[in-house]
């Protein structure tokens, strides 16, 4: 009878996971491991999607390259959820939703509690900035920041800024007294600046 | 001289560094999984040849697409010219980029800005 009401419950669970993703318009959600091969993949399978869909090059070129950088974030950065996992895991959660406006790229993946403080400040200081001021942080970045490990996400987070010249969109959960989750969502735009809305 | 010759492929350029023939170019795409791994030949390539360079010495950067990891080596690459040019020598970058491609050419624009090497851009058509 148990049995009966697992396949039920999984049944249940895949059309929820259905409605859900399209209410969301999420076309891709992958949670896992970020390996090379899978940044390959998803950004190939992305690319021939937008292709498909006729949007202008400046945007497909920029949704590859926001997907690029976020995937390669968790790859560098995501820690173990618990305290016997000593190196990185480089595993996360990834999903890319698009509606007629926009393209969003979102990532979600464990970070220890003592790194929460310096990204939101850097994220917080990348959305005060214009245009200008994001140039001149990414030339700043790139010269100085190179030597630190801990700054390689610094200089995406800010490219990813200034190539979409949209906010980024982040929140911090907690899980535990030692680890939070960090979610991160990336907007393109796929209209050009004189389309009509 | 050594001569190194990469194939590109999907996520690493095509890369061509050729002092007898006076032929540097690196194009293409830049992801690589490992940047300083691929990186590094290339890097220690430009240190041999800045001992005896050619008397003019001329760098082709013909990249379609590189992430921000792979910016940070292509400015390492930069800087080492510029060390060549601080000594002296006869260098000059040519940055090729898509002429539909702003951002490509704002990075040329950026690269001329953060180096003090002389900086040709050329745009070129894709079709």
């Amino acid at each position: 009878m148990a049995d009966l009401i697992d396949k039920q419950q999984s049944l249940d669970f895949v059309f929820e996971m259905y409605e859900k993703m399209k209410d969301h318009k999420v076309n891709l959600a992958y949670e896992g491991e970020i390996t090379h091969q899978i940044t390959k993949a998803f950004t190939a399978l992305t690319e021939s999607n937008m292709a498909k869909e006729d949007d202008y090059n400046s945007v497909q070129r920029k949704v590859f390259h926001v997907m690029v950088e976020c995937l390669q974030n968790i790859s560098k950065h995501a820690e173990g959820r618990d305290d016997s996992v000593q190196h990185r895991e480089g595993r996360g959660i990834f999903l890319v939703s698009k509606d007629e406006n926009e393209y969003n790229v979102t990532t979600g993946n464990v970070i220890r509690n003592e790194k929460v403080d310096g990204l939101r400040n850097l994220l917080d200081n990348i959305n005060n900035l214009d245009r200008e001021g994001l140039k001149k942080l990414y030339k700043q970045q790139i010269r100085d920041g190179r030597l630190s490990e801990k700054d390689g996400a610094g200089l995406g987070f800010i490219d990813i800024a200034r190539k979409t010249g949209e906010k980024l969109i982040y929140t911090f959960l907690p899980i535990n007294d030692k680890r939070s989750f960090f979610i991160l969502i990336s907007t393109i735009s796929r209209k050009m600046k004189d389309d009509d809305f | 001289m050594e001569v190194i010759k990469i194939k590109g492929t999907d996520d690493t350029p095509n890369v061509i560094l050729d002092a007898g023939n006076g032929m540097m170019e690196i194009s293409g795409r830049s992801l690589p999984e490992d940047v300083a791994a691929f990186y590094e030949p290339i890097l220690d390539w430009f240190d041999e040849y800045a001992e005896h360079s050619n008397k003019k010495t001329v760098v082709d950067f013909k990249l379609v697409y590189f992430n921000t990891a792979s910016s940070k080596l292509i400015l390492d690459i930069l800087l080492k010219l510029e060390d060549m040019a601080d000594n002296g020598h006869d260098v000059l970058v040519r940055w090729h980029y898509p002429d539909d491609d702003e951002d490509m050419e704002e990075a040329g624009e950026e690269y001329a800005d953060i180096v003090e090497v002389p900086f040709e851009q050329v745009p070129y058509s894709l079709d």
